[in-house]
């Protein structure tokens, strides 16, 4: 083991990078799902099978949204420096870097959504129409509350990869685990910090990823 | 009452236009059950969505109790929907809640308060036979309790008329007898008048006042349940209620001829009577005799000898003693 990576973990370095990367995901992951979730739902409701078809509405949001999510990430990120700087005054640290996130990753969560409300069937959809269901009454009591298993596993696919997404903010001036493994591991060879960065991340992922198909599991009333 | 008038739709797909239905007039009295059948594809579906506007007709008009359904506001329709409940093949249920939360679901579109809605779904309930699994989730649930569940869930907002789309088409005959006999019970009970979809003729003799013949988008006939399956006009009506006769291999031979009992005729040995009176060896191919709303119809389709002296006399016979028959031999001849 490397002195630099006692040093690193005494010095409460690495802990701090733990902390960094959760609340990255995290913060990026709300803001990503306030944008995400709505354009979704709207993609859902204005496509041509959707319950208020408007062609021209959804081919605008479709082709905006396949824009962003066909941009890779080391990229978007570089050019949505300015914007980061224009809305946080800084085009440096995890201020910034959380709003890069959040435009790579709402496109994301957007068309994530967009696949679990598909699966609700058109059936349920028909027969609260024939109820006299208005169309904001179908979205909020029966879209969304149908799709939200299917929408927590999402976000569980989501989280993981707005994390991945963290951790190359890190080369950028993000912080993080992604910073530390790139900084102290990469650029000075220290491969063992690069690995424990690397577990550390694995451990991250495993954790949400478990608890976030427990919630699932819970929540679906289909499976009993 | 509902009243259909000069109803066409046409649909613009990829590979032209489509027109599912066209010139439909019919009147559905209030009180009554109301069959609609037909073949898959014949448009009996597109039909009862016109009923309650899912599906917006070309041309034509819906009124119902005196409201056309075309020139209502988008509100004022969404309003006239809660009075007309439906139910489907797939039975619709939203799966993420409760038995009870879905029969309480058209009241919160009706803005019930929650205590009253709560109350009036368990009412239903009971009425369905499920009191006992209100907290269950529709995935616990048998299909002929499902289908249970969206009667309830359909008649709950004070419905007037019920759709019924395929209904018990996904159940298994002891489950479709049992759902046909609480919406029987419904039409009695609660006075509710029910259009029944469907392609199967089992059900619209078991529960149908009148049904109306639908086949290739027209209504091909319409009548009282017990004359359409004594006389049936149509060659898609007869085709419907005899399909196992069309089988060539099962007819061979030379003239069929149908004879049909209304409840007079069929309490006389006819058959008897007719061999011994004409000396005519007869061939009984097939013959069945149905309860149909408390008179018992039936026909039987006979053989006729070759011999042509021999059945005319047979043909006199029936004339003169004045028993409806037709001949059956042009359908048989179709599929040699």
């Amino acid at each position: 083991m490397s002195e630099l990576l006692i040093k690193l973990w005494e010095s409460g370095t690495i802990q701090k990078g733990i902390w960094e990367t959760v609340y990255m995901t995290f913060i990026s992951a709300f803001f990503s799902y306030l944008i995400g979730l709505p354009l979704g739902i709207l993609l859902n409701v204005t496509d041509k099978d959707g319950i208020h078809p408007m062609p021209w509405l959804y081919r605008i949001l479709s082709i905006a949204v396949n824009i962003f999510r066909s941009i890779p990430f080391v990229i978007l990120m570089v050019a949505m420096l300015p914007v980061a700087k224009l809305i946080t005054g800084t085009s440096l640290g995890n201020r910034a870097m959380i709003v890069t996130l959040i435009i790579a990753a709402a496109p994301y969560v957007a068309r994530m959504a967009e696949s679990s409300f598909k699966e609700v069937g058109g059936g349920v959809i028909e027969a609260a129409k024939s109820m006299g269901a208005s169309d904001m009454r179908i979205i909020c009591r029966v879209l969304i509350p149908e799709a939200k298993p299917s929408l927590i596993v999402g976000s569980v696919i989501s989280l993981v990869t707005i994390l991945g997404y963290s951790a190359m903010a890190g080369t950028i001036g993000g912080g993080g685990l992604g910073m530390i493994a790139v900084s102290f591991g990469y650029q000075r060879f220290n491969d063992d910090i690069i690995w424990v960065c690397v577990l550390l991340t694995i451990v991250i992922v495993q954790i949400i990823q478990e608890v976030g198909m427990l919630i699932a599991r819970k929540t679906d009333k289909r499976i009993r | 009452m509902i009243q259909i008038e000069d109803l066409s739709k046409t649909f613009h797909t990829a590979a032209g236009e489509f027109t599912a239905l066209s010139d439909v007039n019919l009147t559905v009295n209030d009180g009554e059950i109301f069959g609609i059948i037909g073949l898959s594809g014949a448009g009996k579906s597109t039909l009862v969505r016109c009923i309650n506007y899912l599906e917006v007709p070309t041309n034509g008009r819906v009124v119902i109790d005196g409201d056309e359904l075309g020139k209502l506001s988008k509100k004022e329709l969404l309003i006239k929907r809660r009075s007309i409940g439906m139910i489907f093949q797939g039975f619709n249920l939203l799966e993420q809640r409760t038995v009870l939360k879905n029969v309480c679901f058209p009241l919160e579109i009706a803005k019930m308060p929650k205590s009253d809605a709560v109350k009036r779904a368990r009412e239903l309930l009971a009425l369905v036979g499920l009191s006992d699994k209100e907290n269950s989730y529709p995935s616990q649930l048998s299909g002929g309790q499902k289908q249970r569940v969206a009667i309830a869930r359909a008649l709950a907002a004070e419905t007037k008329y019920l759709l019924c789309d395929e209904a018990t088409s996904a159940l298994d005959p002891d489950t479709t007898r049992s759902i046909l006999e609480l919406l029987k019970k419904v039409n009695r009970e609660l006075g509710v008048t029910i259009i029944v979809i469907t392609h199967e003729m089992k059900v619209i003799e078991s529960i149908c006042d009148r049904a109306a013949v639908i086949d290739g988008g027209r209504i091909a006939e319409l009548a009282a349940v017990s004359e359409l399956f004594a006389s049936p006009k149509s060659d898609i009506a007869r085709k419907l209620i005899l399909p196992s006769v069309n089988t060539a291999s099962e007819i061979k031979g030379g003239r069929v001829i149908r004879i049909t009992f209304d409840g007079e005729n069929s309490f006389k040995p006819t058959v008897a009577n007719l061999i011994l009176t004409c000396q005519a060896p007869l061939n009984i191919l097939k013959a069945d005799t149905e309860d149909i709303g408390g008179v018992a119809c039936g026909y039987i389709i006979l053989g006729l000898p070759d011999d042509t002296a021999v059945a005319d006399r047979v043909i006199r016979y029936l004339e003169d003693n004045n028993i409806s028959y037709s001949f059956g031999e042009s359908e048989v001849e179709k599929n040699v």
